[in-house]
């Protein structure tokens, strides 16, 4: 295929312990929107890594318009016409759109130009934006267009997006697509990178599958079903989830107009929360990153105190409750961030349970550590939820994220809380894990507790939960039962509108 | 008591003379803040820059060579911090502390033989016409090159950091490393060539001590200056015109008060010398107390380690 | 990076036990070559240079004996400074004006003494003890507080306050604690000279008194606190993750305040004793500045109470070796004070490889 607009050919990168690509082969035609599916860990970012000039592959070249191609740096790549969107964006919370988009470009035109061709771009391809705002204070959507225009503004004949839906409400998503295809149209292939098969399926012209780092298969996704595309990527059969019944107990939390302004001058403020969780309830909350999140589970852990009367558990006022005493009375969290919020990634797991369990299971007489039963613990975690580690004196950053998931989650659930909060219980976890977690979750739930999952991802939350509510610039839509939902209501209360299908609204 | 004799006019000199060399080394220190990196060896550097200035001008004869070297001795100071944050990830407080004991005993071990010696003498710059003016002439156009040279810089800083494409890069560096670094930035390099530049003004600043403020050599003599030029750098909340109103402010208090300990008005020496270190806390306390403000301008990777992980 | 062309560190999973306690021994190391390498630009033998500092305090025929009991009287109040430091640096607690709190101490300490002079009783030293701590302490919550109530940066708060303290103690040693038999020199009048604020000596040929006793009662209660008590967990906790400490329930305000109160009241206490025993009295040059040099002793000691024991040891060696070398080579004491910085920077230079590997990486 000489018409070919990128070729790969062998690609293989290694890490001490994993072979993040072996062998990878494929091909982009110019205008193609073509696909690199996978699970977390396949090896799809360390693919584009190698693309876009920021890894150096082992072995392999690649060919762009037929001439061989292997960028040192990214300015290599974005001269040669290859722009690449984040996952994670690269940008500048304090700068403004204009600076950020400087910042990303080889020959920057003059400020005032700039600006205007900010404008432009971002006009004709329905993504508006105004140059002199700063990125801290815009929404995560907004954040991608900074870095698509960017891309854009250089002319790219190939622009790799990584997982770029994750951050985005369902409408956002749509707007997405419409700029992708008319860029498509315009000749500029796509390199699209998701789990996601349903957009995969609604996008993508071509789709390459990695696993363990190889290609293993490829395929047309418009001639395939989502659950063929699933078995490819996992190469096995999926778990439909189980059906059951929902019998909700006396209520255990209780928000009442929960208001609290965030520390972090880009932060989401909490605007009047109102939540009753009940026993035997799992509340699944969604919305878009950055809508107040990790706010709400600061304000619950009991990191931030609230003004009293606004957090109640089993009917006591326990707003001004700092987390030692909210995990006595048995309202207990789990944060989304694993290594530095959850557990500290220099200290021992020993070290790690004693941090939050210390309280409810007496790992301590008058302030004295008690080391034997605080390691019969540690010890009791690793087993019952399946830890994989060579020894519960190795430090947190040691383990895989899956397993130091499983070990926080465990760590919480094993105290028998009353109410226990989670933010992004399997953000990063391998199917396996996630799978493991979520029963655990329901578990904890079937006991009697509550559960309440933060999360930003709709098909974990439509699987575990009884409830649902989303989460939109710190405002929290009126829950209701998930089974009534359908993916429309859903973006609607994505996008703000805080009643949907509710009588009074 | 008698303050007639203090001359308002005479005492803004030598209050501007008192504070350049502590605008030096905050100009320079405030770029590599900008960059991510807290140099906590800004004395160190600085009572290098001020022995080999001053030896270098008493050895050679010439004030510029003495500059020079004093420049090349506070970056090569810088360097080794450099070296050792950047390339072998070891903690920026430790480093800087390690930075400032070092230079201290290097610099009394270099100066044993230089004690009591007189530097020869720094040209001045009087404008011709301008400084014949009554008052403004004495206030604004008598001062020595330096005192020129120091506002060039901070206007150049502040060009160099709002202005220009590098500045932008170096400000996005100290901003997010790690988004920096996946735009394909070198994050080591810049913060190096930061780092080097905040040590040659650190390195000049003491110079100007030993050359021209005092001008002779003796052990110890920065006295703290360089950790007030860290505590002016956070008064003008990392933006360079405002150094110069920190610096003026402490040279101000410094000037007063050794005038008041001169006219002898009653209150020991020793409480009046402390006055400028208090000052300077009371400073750093009022423009810390915003949380929220001092975060929206410190630069967010301020003192954090950068590794590349691939 | 140039260093990444050929050489790259690569993360451990797991720090190295081995390497910790193996750099501060490869730093001395290095010290001695490189500070050997110094005394030879000098003009001096560097073997000779190097037995007389490690080797003569302890062997020298003439000078052994005198050098040896100099060596717990210097290393005392270096490590009663460092473990209180330690203590700090683990919560990433900055207090780098122990020089400042080590003053503070000896005034208000020696005060209590001055006030109940010329009182008798076994009851006049302890009192000025608890006065030396408190002050020491009084000192140290400053910065604790500026920074509490006002977010103002520690480390500059508390070395500000280091140049307060020298000026406060000149004020006061010309002024009210003036000893009226001194001849309107700067100076207290002597504590040495009476029995009861005289600070005993325990053991005279290693230089024990009663200050180095308590200093090792500081290095096994900071040793149990920081390995077996929640206190020190969440001094641990704070330094290395601050989110997982207020996850954890931990108040970073109370955390910031305990650090810097036990170290203010240690090197407090380090004062008292310092001109109570081997200074003798209150006088402007009697810091000499074990409060700067102690924190190259807790770094050095790894921030571990054992540690800490050797590495004071250690410094302690290095201030009476270097006398003799100045004695007997005419090194000059300025030269000490460059080994001692050297052996910081090389330590932290080489701690790299506690949490980092060097692997050769051959790029194409």
């Amino acid at each position: 295929m000489s018409d070919a607009l990128l070729e790969i050919n062998g690609l293989s990168k290694g890490y001490p312990g994993v072979q993040a690509n072996d062998n990878v082969s494929f091909s982009i035609q110019p205008g193609e929107i073509h696909a690199l599916l996978g699970e977390n860990g396949a090896g799809k970012s360390t693919l584009v890594k190698m693309i876009y000039g920021l890894v150096r592959p082992d072995s392999g070249d690649m060919a762009l318009h037929g001439v061989d191609y292997m960028p040192h740096k990214p300015s290599e790549a974005r001269n040669l016409g290859v722009g690449m969107v984040f996952q994670h964006f690269s940008l500048f919370e304090a700068m403004n759109v204009a600076e950020n988009i400087t910042l990303g470009m080889e020959n920057a035109p003059p400020r005032t130009d700039l600006a205007q061709k900010i404008r432009e771009v971002s006009a004709a391809y329905g993504l508006p934006l105004d140059p002199d705002r700063l990125i801290g204070d815009l929404s995560v959507g907004e954040r991608q267009r900074v870095e698509i225009v960017r891309c854009l503004l250089q002319n790219p004949k190939l622009l790799i997006m990584d997982e770029p839906t994750s951050v985005l409400t369902p409408q956002e998503v749509e707007t997405l697509f419409k700029t992708l295809r008319k860029l498509s149209a315009e000749g500029v292939a796509i390199l699209y990178i998701s789990h996601k098969l349903d957009e995969i399926k609604a996008l993508c012209d071509h789709a390459t599958v990695l696993r363990h780092g190889k290609v293993v298969a490829t395929c047309v996704p418009r001639e395939e079903t989502a659950r063929s595309m699933a078995e490819m990527m996992i190469g096995g059969e999926l778990a439909v989830p189980k059906l059951r019944a929902f019998n909700p107990g006396k209520t255990l939390l209780e928000l009442d107009n929960l208001t609290l302004s965030s520390y972090d001058p880009f932060g989401t403020n909490l605007a009047k929360i109102s939540i009753k969780l009940r026993a035997g309830e799992v509340l699944g909350i969604g919305g878009v990153a950055g809508n107040g999140q990790d706010e709400l589970l600061l304000a619950l852990s009991g990191e931030r105190i609230s003004d009293s009367g606004m957090i109640r558990l089993n009917g006591v006022d326990i707003s001004g409750f700092g987390p030692t005493t909210r995990r006595a009375v048995g309202l207990l969290a789990a944060p989304e961030e694993r290594l530095g919020h959850a557990a500290a990634p220099d200290m021992s797991l020993t070290e790690n349970a004693f941090l939050s369990a210390h309280v409810r299971k007496k790992l301590q007489k008058s302030g004295f550590i008690a080391r034997e039963k605080r390691d019969d613990f540690t010890q009791q975690i690793v087993t019952e939820f399946d830890v994989r580690t060579p020894g519960i004196s190795n430090v947190a950053k040691s383990l895989s994220g899956g397993n130091l998931q499983k070990f926080v989650i465990g760590r919480e659930v094993l105290q028998a809380p009353t109410v226990l909060v989670v933010n992004q219980p399997t953000w990063g976890v391998d199917a396996a894990a996630a799978a493991a977690i979520r029963q655990a979750l329901r578990d904890l739930a079937a006991s009697g507790a509550a559960v309440l999952v933060i999360s930003q991802d709709l098909d974990e939350l439509m699987e575990m939960s009884d409830t649902f509510a989303v989460l939109a610039e710190g405002r929290l839509s009126t829950p209701r039962p998930a089974a009534e939902l359908n993916v429309e209501e859903i973006g609607l209360m994505m996008g703000g509108d805080l009643h949907v299908g509710v009588a009074h609204a | 008591m008698d303050f007639s004799s203090l001359n308002p006019v005479a005492l803004a000199v030598s209050l501007i003379v008192a504070a350049t060399p502590i605008l030096l080394a905050a100009v320079g220190e405030l770029v590599v803040e900008k960059s991510g990196v807290l140099n906590l060896g800004v004395e160190g550097m600085m009572i290098i820059g001020a022995i080999a200035g001053f030896a270098v001008s008493v050895d050679s004869a010439s004030p510029w060579l003495g500059l020079l070297a004093a420049m090349l001795a506070g970056a090569g100071l810088a360097l080794i911090f450099g070296f050792l944050t950047q390339v072998l990830l070891s903690n920026q407080v430790a480093t800087g502390l390690a930075l400032t004991l070092f230079g201290l005993g290097l610099a009394a071990l270099l100066g044993q033989s230089y004690t009591g010696m007189k530097p020869p003498s720094s040209p001045r710059l009087d404008i011709p016409v301008l400084s014949d003016l009554p008052v403004l002439g004495e206030l604004l156009f008598r001062h020595d090159f330096m005192v020129y040279g120091s506002i060039a810089l901070v206007f150049g800083v502040w060009y160099f950091l709002n202005r220009s494409r590098a500045g932008l890069v170096l400000r996005a560096v100290g901003e997010n490393h790690d988004a920096a670094h996946s735009l394909g930035y070198n994050v080591v390099l810049i913060r190096m060539g930061a780092i080097a530049f905040g040590g040659a003004c650190a390195g000049l600043g003491g110079a100007y001590l030993s050359l021209i403020r005092v001008p002779q050599w003796s052990e110890g003599m920065t006295a703290g200056a360089g950790w007030i030029a860290l505590a002016i750098v956070v008064f003008a909340s990392w933006k360079p015109w405002r150094l110069i109103l920190g610096a003026y402010l402490f040279g101000g208090v410094t000037i007063l008060q050794l005038n008041l300990q001169a006219l002898g008005i009653g209150i020991s020496a020793a409480y009046l010398s402390m006055t400028p270190y208090l000052i300077t806390i009371i400073v750093l306390v009022i423009m810390s107390a915003d949380r929220r403000r001092a975060s929206m301008n410190a630069p967010a990777s301020l003192g954090k380690i950068f590794h590349a992980s691939h | 990076m140039w260093a990444s062309r050929m050489l790259r560190l690569e993360p451990r999973a797991q720090p190295s036990s081995v390497m910790r306690w193996l750099t501060p021994l490869l730093a001395v190391g290095i010290t001695m070559i490189m500070g050997g390498l110094l005394f030879a630009a000098m003009g001096k033998n560097p073997f000779e240079a190097i037995k007389i500092i490690f080797l003569d305090p302890f062997f020298h025929e003439t000078f052994g004996p005198y050098s040896r009991s100099q060596l717990l009287i210097k290393a005392g109040p270096l490590i009663l400074i460092a473990i209180g430091l330690s203590i700090g640096f683990r919560a990433n607690v900055w207090n780098i004006g122990a020089e400042g709190q080590f003053v503070m101490g000896a005034v208000t300490g020696g005060a209590v003494g001055l006030a109940l002079y010329p009182a008798d009783g076994v009851w006049v030293l302890p009192l000025m003890t608890i006065a030396g701590a408190l002050g020491g302490m009084l000192w140290g919550l400053i910065p604790a507080i500026l920074k509490i109530k006002f977010n103002a940066n520690e480390i500059l708060v508390s070395l500000m306050l280091v140049y307060v303290s020298y000026n406060f103690l000149a004020a006061m040693v010309t002024g009210p604690l003036k000893s009226p038999d001194g001849y309107g020199f700067p100076e207290s009048r002597s504590f040495t000279g009476v029995e009861s604020t005289h600070l005993p000596m325990i053991y005279e040929p290693l230089g024990m008194h009663a200050g180095v006793l308590v200093a090792l009662v500081a290095v096994i209660a900071a040793y149990v606190m920081m390995e077996r008590h929640l206190l020190g967990f969440q001094i641990k906790l704070t330094g290395q993750s601050p989110r997982a400490a207020r996850f954890a329930g931990v108040n970073p305000s109370v955390i910031i305040a305990v650090c810097l109160g036990i170290s203010g009241a240690l090197a407090g206490m380090a004062g008292l004793f310092e001109v109570t025993g081997p200074a003798g009295k209150l006088t402007t040059n009697f810091p000499v500045g074990y409060g700067f040099t102690a924190i190259i002793v807790a770094f050095l000691g790894r921030l571990h109470p054992i540690g800490i024991v050797l590495a004071g040891l250690l410094m302690a060696l290095t201030y009476i070796g270097g006398e003799l070398a100045q004695l007997s080579l005419g090194i000059p004491a300025a030269a000490i004070s460059v080994f001692q910085g050297m052996m910081l920077f090389f330590l932290l230079a080489v701690d790299v490889f506690v949490n980092y590997r060097l692997v050769w990486k051959v790029v194409k």
